[in-house]
């Protein structure tokens, strides 16, 4: 019966979206504000079906229907009670629903924060959310409909995939859909000034706080992506350019180049066609992403797939994209630059070379992600690209990008003089030198490593300088030491949010060169009782235990781990076997560090528990990557901060 | 007494044989197994995947390296038991040079276009032609004009 | 002034890359198609659950349907077991050999799934995956036929069905030695 309803509510949903689409715009074009106000309804009305869905599954979770498919495939008798409710977004139909209800979320922000605001874009804007609202409805109702019925019923259900089984399963798709989805408001607003025809800059002015949110989630999920693959998958790396992984990677790149080069129009009004593309590319890479996840047509570790839905997903890119370059083909005569530039060394220059590294990598990892599709459809053999091209291409891409994350916030607009350039950089410029020859003395010799490292503290030499400057002149007009610094962080709050969100950047460049360079690994057989060691760090098999949980059987293995100090602790890596899975899954151990993580693997072992086999890491600098998202996490707010600034 | 020799024997000789394998670089296996595919994951390398298929597979990798074969030798193996698809990188030959050249060539087009770009702002804007007047705004001022110029 | 045609270009651009994902419909990533069809087969030495020597040489100028399975592969070899066994109580007096590898398998459940089907026909187990990776196995089950003269001729992935079994083995058999 609330099945029934659930569908019903989907259904119903589709229709008002597509009514309330439709009666923005008649609102608009007719004048008729009462047109307008049924559209608004329409968004409070999608909003209240969606969450009565979600309300609707959760009880069918909860009391264990499994007459529903979607429970039955994802829980069992035996899942434990919070995973009850994220096995909610843990497999497609439920994650469609989840970034349908996000997006209703957000079209009511918008309707209750511009409707008198921005009369003239407004409806558009709000046409356009209902617009994609009506698609992702659309899924729901016919290729992923979560409320499909089974028969006969299981007397118990499937189960969650056990690798979802984590704190990072609740938290990794909403923090990326919150990222995702929060594009499509920039995105919307850019359709409606190209409707209305006002391409100036109000549009971003306007979706200047959305997009740091939308990219600020987009940043945490990515993250928070690396950190279940590092705890949960037992290899001990954080990011494999998994074609999943690229395909929410993309729109990251593309938003970072929009992010900054609106900064530009913002100054300078310049770039404005530049600035449409980028939001329009931005937009739909997110739903290239969705699209890849779901149509199975290029393997991967996330493919949910099956069925009709990548038709679905395919189709309404075709139509978002080519509707929304066609919108922006027929106004480029409104689109003309009206800035100068009086030389090539300035901020313009920087951040133009800053966009050109970032979608050069987004060209680099899409072409990569779809080559084997290229290669198969071109000569019909299957190759894979991975790794070794990835990190080819990009580490220079991104080293370049560290640079420019120095000096752009420096050098002047317009025109650099030798003075400007010298007085923001030279100092710095010496400190990356020393550090890489520090670094050369202990024995570091990989070049890429010392360069990552020279700009690393390069750029950290800028920010402290600018800083440094920027406070001792409040000093020297009298204000406190409070004001000096704290205050003036609060004040201009745009820049020195952007300084912090650059300084974590900083701290994951730094943990992602440290670990790549400097992590260690072995692999060994070990007899109850002996030990294996790696940089200082002694392992000792104590044995094995089995033991029968709620949904799956267990067997740990006991570790003692020793250092050098006598400081010891106890590592119990497990492996779960799950009946419905076909291998054992790793449950790692590890212990966490500022400097260096150790993480131990357990793999075979015989049956008597006398013997076996494990594989120990000792990763080093991956903790900075965590750190750096806390960084992230505190530009970010500060950048959105309402402008303290009096109005002269 | 000649049994004992023997045995002695026997030992040495096993002794000797366990120093003639050839002693495997754990790291030349790991580097080898990091640039072919785990078939049984979706993007880990072998040297990564803790899959028990990636295990044998190192096994595998370790066993001919100990048998004297070269790296390339045993890539080449893998290849002609799965195919082009188990290198994790496509090799650079043929159809596969353009994976590896478009992107650098995508980077290069794009300095050409950014150094474009730049040049263009950088130029002095040039003078506008003067906005088409009104015909009757302009006729005023040549009329006014015209009486100023009377002395 | 702007050059009419060319503001389409963008547009336009995305009409290719579109067509090359809908290209990927037909197309399943799973499937890997075998660089070893039409050369032979490569060589095994196996001890069966029996305790019985196995090796391919030995079966030289006989048509082999070589199987790869596992007990905890699940449906799919759960689903062909009972086909295997019919194949090979059908073709065993015609030449055809049926030989199964159990692979990175637990020894008792090896033996409790041979149990469950009575497979007669020999079946080893592969403990260190050479035979698999020899024969380029990226999952189970797979099925190889080997054709007289030791080449390897068809692959199948996925659970087999008798109807296939025997077409393939009428088409191998029908060749000479």
């Amino acid at each position: 019966m609330i099945a029934e309803l659930g569908y019903a509510a989907t259904v119903v949903g589709f229709v008002l979206a597509l009514y309330g689409a439709m009666a923005s715009v008649i609102g608009v074009r007719t004048g008729r504000a009462d047109w307008l106000r049924t559209g608004e309804r329409a968004a409070v009305g999608i909003w209240i079906l969606i969450t009565a869905c979600i309300g609707a599954m959760l009880y069918a979770f909860l009391t264990f229907d499994f007459s529903v498919r979607y429970v039955a495939m994802n829980t069992n008798r035996g899942t434990p009670f919070y995973y009850r409710i994220t096995a909610l977004w843990g497999a497609l139909e439920g994650s469609i629903v989840l970034w349908a209800w996000m997006l209703s979320i957000y079209t009511l922000i918008v309707v209750v924060r511009y409707r008198r605001r921005q009369p003239e874009l407004y409806p558009w804007v709000l046409s356009v959310m209902l617009g994609i609202l009506a698609f992702f409805l659309l899924v729901m109702s016919i290729p992923a409909p979560p409320f499909e019925r089974l028969s006969p019923i299981p007397p118990d259900g499937r189960g969650l995939n056990p690798l979802l089984e984590d704190s990072g399963m609740i938290t990794h798709p909403v923090a990326l859909y919150l990222g995702f989805t929060g594009f499509s408001v920039p995105f919307a607003f850019a359709m409606a000034a190209l409707i209305v025809g006002r391409t100036g800059d109000e549009w971003i002015t306007i979706t200047r706080r959305w997009t740091i949110v939308a990219w600020y989630f987009l940043s945490l999920g990515l993250l928070i992506g690396g950190w279940w693959s590092y705890h949960v998958l037992g290899w001990g790396g954080y990011w494999a350019w998994d074609p999943v992984e690229n395909a929410a990677f993309m729109p990251w790149l593309t938003g970072t180049a929009f992010l900054h080069s609106v900064m530009i129009q913002e100054r300078r009004r310049m770039l404005k066609l530049w600035n449409l593309t980028l939001i329009i590319l931005t937009f739909g890479l997110t739903l290239f992403g969705t699209f890849l996840t779901r149509s199975g047509i290029i393997g991967s570790v996330h493919s949910f797939t099956q069925g009709s839905i990548g038709v679905f997903f395919l189709a309404f890119l075709a139509l978002a994209l080519l509707g929304a370059f066609s919108l922006l083909a027929w106004r480029t005569d409104h689109l003309r630059a009206q800035g100068e530039l009086d030389s090539v060394v300035s901020r313009e220059s920087v951040f133009l070379l800053n966009n050109l590294f970032l979608i050069a990598a987004t060209f680099t990892v899409f072409f990569g992600t779809v080559f084997p599709l290229l290669s198969e459809a071109a000569r019909g053999v299957k190759v894979s690209v991975g790794a070794p091209f990835f990190n080819l291409v990009n580490i220079p891409i991104f080293l370049a990008l560290l640079f420019l994350m120095g000096v752009g916030p420096l050098i002047a607009w317009r025109r650099a003089s030798a003075e400007n350039l010298k007085r923001n950089f030279l100092k710095p410029v010496l400190a990356g030198i020393v550090a890489a020859a520090v670094l050369r003395l202990f024995g570091v010799g990989n070049v890429l490593v010392l360069t990552a490292m020279a700009l690393v503290v390069f750029v950290a030499g800028t920010i402290t300088l600018d800083y440094g400057r920027a406070v001792r002149a409040r000093r020297r007009s009298g204000d406190g030491w409070s004001a000096a610094t704290w205050g003036l962080l609060l004040r201009q709050n745009r820049r020195y949010g952007g300084f912090v969100v650059h300084l974590g950047i900083l701290v994951i460049a730094l943990g992602v060169a440290g670990s790549q360079a400097w992590s260690l690994q072995t692999e060994t057989t070990l007899e109850k009782g002996q030990s294996v060691e790696l940089a200082g760090y002694r392992v000792r098999f104590d044995g094995l235990s089995a033991s029968e949980e709620s949904n799956h059987f267990k067997v740990t293995g006991a570790f003692t781990m020793t250092t050098g100090r006598s400081s010891f602790a106890e590592l119990r890596p497990a492996r779960k076997f799950y009946p419905q899975e076909q291998t054992p899954i790793a449950a790692v151990d590890y212990r966490l560090g500022w400097v260096e993580d150790v993480y131990l693997v357990l793999g075979d072992f015989a049956r008597d528990g006398s013997r076996a086999t494990v594989k120990l890491q000792v990763n080093r600098l991956v903790s900075w990557l965590w750190i750096g998202g806390l960084v992230l996490t505190l530009g970010a707010a500060l950048a959105i901060l309402p402008d303290h600034r009096k109005p002269a | 007494m000649s049994r004992g020799l023997a045995e002695v024997l026997a030992t040495l000789l096993l002794l000797a044989g366990a120093a003639a394998a050839a002693p495997v670089d754990e790291k030349t296996v790991h580097d080898v197994a990091a640039q072919l595919r785990c078939v049984v994951c979706q993007s880990l390398s072998v040297a990564d995947s803790p899959s028990e298929t990636a295990n044998q597979m190192r096994g595998i990798i370790r066993e001919r390296l100990a048998a004297g074969e070269s790296p390339a030798e045993v890539r080449a193996y893998f290849v002609e038991k799965y195919g082009e698809w188990i290198l994790l990188a496509p090799r650079k030959s043929g159809f596969n040079l353009l994976v590896w050249i478009v992107p650098f060539v995508g980077l290069g087009l794009g300095f050409v276009l950014v150094a474009l770009v730049l040049r263009r702002w950088s130029r002095t804007a040039p003078p506008r032609a003067p906005a088409a007047m009104d015909p009757a705004l302009r006729e005023r001022i040549r009329r006014e004009v015209s009486e100023m110029d009377r002395p | 002034m702007r050059r009419g045609w060319l503001r389409w270009a963008i547009p336009a651009a995305v009409l290719p890359v579109l067509a090359l994902l809908a290209y990927g419909f037909w197309t399943n990533p799973r499937e890997i198609p075998s660089p070893l069809l039409d050369r032979p087969a490569a060589a095994f030495t196996l001890t069966t659950f029996a305790g019985s020597p196995l090796s391919l040489g030995s079966l030289r100028g006989q048509v082999v349907m070589l199987n790869f399975w596992a007990s905890w592969c699940r449906p799919a070899c759960y689903e062909e077991a009972p086909a295997l066994e019919r194949t090979w109580r059908e073709y065993k007096d015609k030449g055809v050999v049926v030989v199964g590898i159990d692979i990175q398998d637990r020894d008792e459940a090896a033996r409790t799934f041979l149990a469950e089907f009575g497979h007669s026909f020999p079946n080893a187990p592969d403990p260190a995956g050479r035979v698999a990776v020899d024969y380029g196995v990226y999952g189970v089950p797979e099925t190889f036929f080997i054709d007289r003269k030791g080449r390897v001729r068809f692959k199948h992935v996925g659970a087999l069905t008798d109807e296939l079994a025997r077409q393939r083995l009428d088409t191998l058999l029908k060749e000479p030695s």
